[in-house]
């Protein structure tokens, strides 16, 4: 059967918005992604000390990144779902590959190098495993069945645990999370996911037992910082006085003596939020909040009106993880969850993560325009 | 099973747009679950991240002002700040602090009293602020440690002023010096404004005038990095520096006496009778008050203490001395006053005086007496069974009541540290310290400056230019004038008179004279040697004062007699007697006889600060 596709023309609107809409783009989260990546650039800016090549950097990758995003947007989602269970398998591969590689390295182990680029394979995993999950109840009788269910786990659980043993906690989590978004989406009953947190909560102490050192000291500094101020407390301790010292309206754009005078660590990256905290205060923070939040309902909007269960379920996952990655970074910045390393989407400084979040956001985009004309 | 197999589009929409309700409900949940923890630490606990925050990066630098500089009357130098160099480690920036210190010891030298008293301040110092290891370099040590500089990250030079005193031990006893603060003295002063202070006047004049020398402590408020560096002041109040003392001390004169002193231990004080300001202040032996300022060595220290002659003990102040014959001036003026005895009295002195109904000799000490005696001939010729008779017929309270008017058994008031009462002994004194009553015995060796009386040199000095005053009491100090350095103003420091002494007879104050007169240029007088090349006259006393009780009929034989036990030699002078210009008080301690040990040094400081003063046409 010849498949048809037009743009979603629901709304009429004109000039700049049309042209977006042309090239399969939805206007709104296109807006409020700029507009979170300009916001991004801007506290980088000063969290890089005013360092002009930092930003250069950074906007070549956001360069890049809107353009891996426009690009997965022109392509049809029924692509996706064809290329899903191949793109899963790949990644399963190459994550295999890092672990052995990591085997003959120290430590952790991440990064393949193709000599003419470096790539991370579970940056691709955090696309590929909700693909893959997605792809597995597109054609399947939702809920799902109890055998269902369990392949699902399984097509979850194998990606999580090759990162988990890299190690890389906060990778394997988001995994774990945008795997399991496809299953609560696909229609786990209440009741499954009642006992399922009951589950995780009895599994704790076997999770703490194949935890590395570095990971339970972790977890010990976030229940109690001051045990250890110059060690490992010391970053959560000096991200929530940047935090805190900036108070209602914050010290000022390039004023956050936090961050300027180098007590606050890594505030390019993972604690980049207490930056913007410190320097634009509780009222700059509601407002970034806002921003995230109103993106992750559009993508909510945008899945509920997919027009197929692949596409609905995959968007909703992509929309739900963009939430858990800001959940987990915030968390842990003022305190509330342990440290783990995961960047605040889109603004933190880095490569990788952004291009994976901007493509998912093209994979949204495209189930969002690619509409197949239905018989009235 | 049926519904399970076959997909239900409809059902499966309504299931998602449920689910996904849910999850945007969850997603406004989680994010006000953020909101309430970042408006916990924003606003809630914003005002104690704030001030984590400044603590963080604000702190307080204190500059210490620089030390007012203490001169001469004339504007000699006798304390200034020099730099100096001393080596700070700041710990945070050592990886380990005790090879560092094993290093370093190797280019420098660091004793072990420095690394204690390292290890002391290290364990409360502020984080990011230097240690010092050692302090006082030398030029040598400053440069070898430059060359290893890179070696040692965390370790450097700072430079300060330091305290010296150009004349080294000379007038050290008024002076006095700094030293490091002690936990003691931070709580005796204003702590705040010795946060940047390591050092206190411990003695002398650098610890009477502390307040004035030591100026107002600067503060600066710096902003810091993580690291500790200072990036800039955010703040600062510079401090005000100390005011300059001009001593009244006549730093040529003192030179003369200390030298004029020689070896012997004692003391010497001039004042200046119209004004009360002291020229020269000297306690013998002297020591160096500079190893004081850096921390003087345990080794030299105790080396000090050890020393017999107590080269730390202020004799001039501190010392309590009997006056012995010195007192005759004194004793003869309140007979005459008290109408004890007359003018031209006279007294026979066969040797020895004995009391009614008593067997005890008092003896003179010319064993063949001075005969038919007036108070000129007992002054010139020291007649002590004179003053015996005299001192039985005044009583000790009218001698008490007399002497006391010379300030005796009383500080004088002087400004700067270690100022004894000496002991003007009476009956109620007695009474009170021994509880037995006073025996006529003592009233007669009383009369001759012995027994339970003791007076400082200081003491002996004021009241020999309160004599030379007839009358007329100025208090001793040191303090000649102030310089405030912000104002530049100078100012003159203020006579402090005292109530005058009032004789019903001024008459009486130029027999008294006459008679000290003759003591250094009549035929008989006990200073007869130095009298006769003088260019003035000169009126003077002579003492000897025992310190070894020699037993009834026993011979005090100088030469069999330990040095320890000979007597101590006074002498106390004015001059020129018309106008007095200077009043002098000595003790050689165990010198003999004051006319041939303490009056030579008295002629030489007198000469010296008459002729520099007045020329040598004085009369």
């Amino acid at each position: 059967m010849a498949r048809t596709y037009i743009n979603d023309l629901d709304s009429q609107e004109s000039g700049g918005l049309r042209i977006l809409q042309a090239i399969h783009l939805d206007p709104p989260l296109t807006i409020a992604l700029l507009l979170l990546t300009a916001c991004g650039l801007g506290v980088l800016y000063s969290a890089g000390d005013q360092n002009i090549d930092l930003i250069i950097r950074q906007s070549t990758r956001l360069v890049l990144a809107f353009g891996v995003m426009i690009l997965m947007a022109q392509i049809p989602p029924q692509n996706f779902k064809l290329w899903a269970p191949w793109i899963f398998l790949l990644s399963i591969i190459l994550l295999t590959f890092v672990l052995i590689l990591g085997d003959v390295g120290k430590g952790a182990q991440r990064w393949l190098d193709f000599g003419f680029v470096r790539f991370q394979p579970s940056e691709m995993m955090k696309l590929a495993a909700p693909m893959m999950v997605a792809w597995f109840f597109a054609d399947k009788a939702l809920p799902p069945g109890y055998k269902n269910l369990f392949v699902s786990l399984v097509l979850v659980v194998i990606p999580t645990m090759l990162i988990a043993k890299q190690p890389d906690l906060g990778t394997s989590l988001l995994i774990a999370a945008s795997g399991f978004f496809v299953i609560y989406f696909a229609g786990l009953r209440w009741r499954m996911l009642a006992s399922f947190g009951v589950l995780m909560t009895a599994l704790a102490p076997l999770i703490w037992h194949y935890m590395h050192d570095y990971q339970r000291r972790r977890v010990l500094t976030f229940l109690n910082p001051e045990n250890d101020p110059l060690g490992a407390g010391y970053h959560i301790i000096q991200s929530k006085i940047a935090i805190g010292s900036g108070g209602l309206y914050g010290k000022g754009w390039l004023n956050g003596t936090q961050s300027h005078l180098d007590f606050l660590p890594e505030r390019s990256t993972d604690f980049i939020f207490a930056v913007y905290a410190e320097e634009f205060g509780f009222l700059g923070v509601m407002l970034l909040l806002a921003l995230y939040f109103f993106i992750v309902i559009r993508g909510l909007i945008i899945a509920s009106k997919a027009q197929d269960s692949f596409g609905r379920l995959l968007a909703g996952s992509l929309s739900l993880t963009f939430l858990v990655y800001l959940f987990v970074n915030v968390g842990m910045v003022s305190g509330l969850l342990p440290v783990v390393g995961v960047p605040l989407p889109l603004v933190s400084y880095g490569g990788t993560s952004m291009v994976t979040l901007m493509a998912g956001f093209g994979m949204l985009m495209s189930i969002n325009s690619h509409r197949r004309l239905l018989r009235k | 099973m049926y519904r399970t197999l076959i997909k239900d589009l409809y059902m499966e929409v309504r299931m998602f747009k449920l689910r996904a309700i849910v999850a945007a409900l969850t997603s406004i949940v989680l994010i006000t679950l953020l909101l309430v923890r970042l408006f916990q630490l924003q606003i809630i606990e914003h005002a104690h991240f704030d001030t984590l925050s400044d603590n963080n990066r604000v702190r307080l630098k204190s500059t210490e002002p620089n030390r007012g500089l203490i001169y001469d009357r004339y504007g000699m130098v006798m304390a200034e700040n020099q730099p100096t160099f001393s080596l700070d480690v700041t710990p945070e920036e050592v990886d380990d602090i005790e090879k560092t210190l094993i290093e370093l010891g190797k280019i420098i030298s660091i004793q072990e009293t420095d690394i204690k008293r390292f290890n002391k301040a290290l364990k409360r110092h502020k984080p990011f602020q230097g240690v010092t290891l050692r302090s006082n370099l030398s030029e040598k040590e400053v440069a070898a440690l430059a060359i290893n500089r890179y070696r040692f990250p965390g370790v450097d030079f700072k430079t300060q002023l330091t305290r010296y005193y150009p004349m080294g031990s000379s007038a050290v006893h008024a002076i006095g010096y700094v030293g490091r603060i002690d936990e003691a003295e931070l709580q005796r002063v204003d702590s705040s404004q010795y946060n940047g202070s390591s050092h206190i006047g411990k003695v002398g004049v650098e610890r009477y005038y502390e307040e004035s020398l030591h100026g107002k402590l600067g503060y600066k408020k710096v902003e810091v990095n993580v690291q500790g560096r200072v990036l800039r002041t955010l703040e600062e109040t510079p401090p005000v520096p100390g005011k300059d003392l001009i001593l009244s001390i006549d730093a040529g004169l003192q030179a003369t006496a200390e030298y004029a002193m020689g070896d012997n231990s004692g003391a010497l004080v001039a004042i200046e009778p119209s004004t009360g300001e002291v020229l020269a202040l000297v306690s013998m032996p002297m020591y160096d008050p500079n190893p004081f300022v850096h921390g003087i060595s345990r080794r030299a220290y105790k080396a000090l203490q050890k020393s017999g002659e107590r080269p730390q003990f202020n004799r001039a102040l501190s010392g309590q001395y009997p006056p012995g014959s010195i007192m005759k001036p004194f004793i003869g003026l309140g007979g005459l006053d008290t109408a004890q005895i007359g003018v031209h009295e006279e007294v026979f002195c066969e040797g020895y005086y004995l009391l009614p109904n008593e067997e005890r000799k008092y003896r003179d000490w010319k064993k063949t007496g001075h005969l038919d005696t007036d108070i000129k001939k007992a002054l010139a010729e020291s007649c002590d069974v004179y003053f015996y008779q005299l001192a039985y017929r005044m009583g000790i309270d009218r001698i008490f009541g007399f002497l006391d008017l010379f300030g005796f058994g009383k500080k004088t008031g002087i400004d700067t540290t270690g100022e004894r009462t000496g002991l003007l002994p009476s009956r109620d004194w007695k009474k009170r310290t021994k509880n037995t009553i006073w025996y006529p015995g003592e009233t007669l060796i009383t009369g001759i400056g012995q027994g339970y009386m003791l007076a400082t040199p200081l003491q002996m000095a004021s009241a020999t230019a309160t004599l030379a005053m007839r009358g007329e009491r100025r208090q001793p100090h040191v303090l000649r004038a102030i310089r405030d350095n912000q104002s530049g103003e100078t100012l003159r420091n203020q006579i402090v008179k005292h109530k005058s002494i009032t004789l019903k007879s001024k008459k009486h104050w130029s027999k008294i004279i006459s008679g000290m007169k003759e003591v250094v240029h009549g035929v008989h007088g006990t200073a007869r040697s130095i009298g006769y090349d003088l260019t003035y006259k000169m009126a003077g006393k002579t003492g000897t004062a025992q310190v070894y009780g020699i037993a009834q009929d026993e011979e005090y034989d100088e030469e069999n007699l330990a040095k320890k036990l000979r007597d101590h030699a006074l002498f106390s002078a004015f001059a020129p007697i018309k106008n007095p210009k200077i009043a002098v008080a000595i003790i050689v301690e165990n010198g003999g006889s004051g006319g041939q040990i303490a009056a030579p040094i008295a002629k030489q400081v007198i000469n010296h600060y008459l002729h520099k003063n007045y020329g040598k046409n004085i009369h």
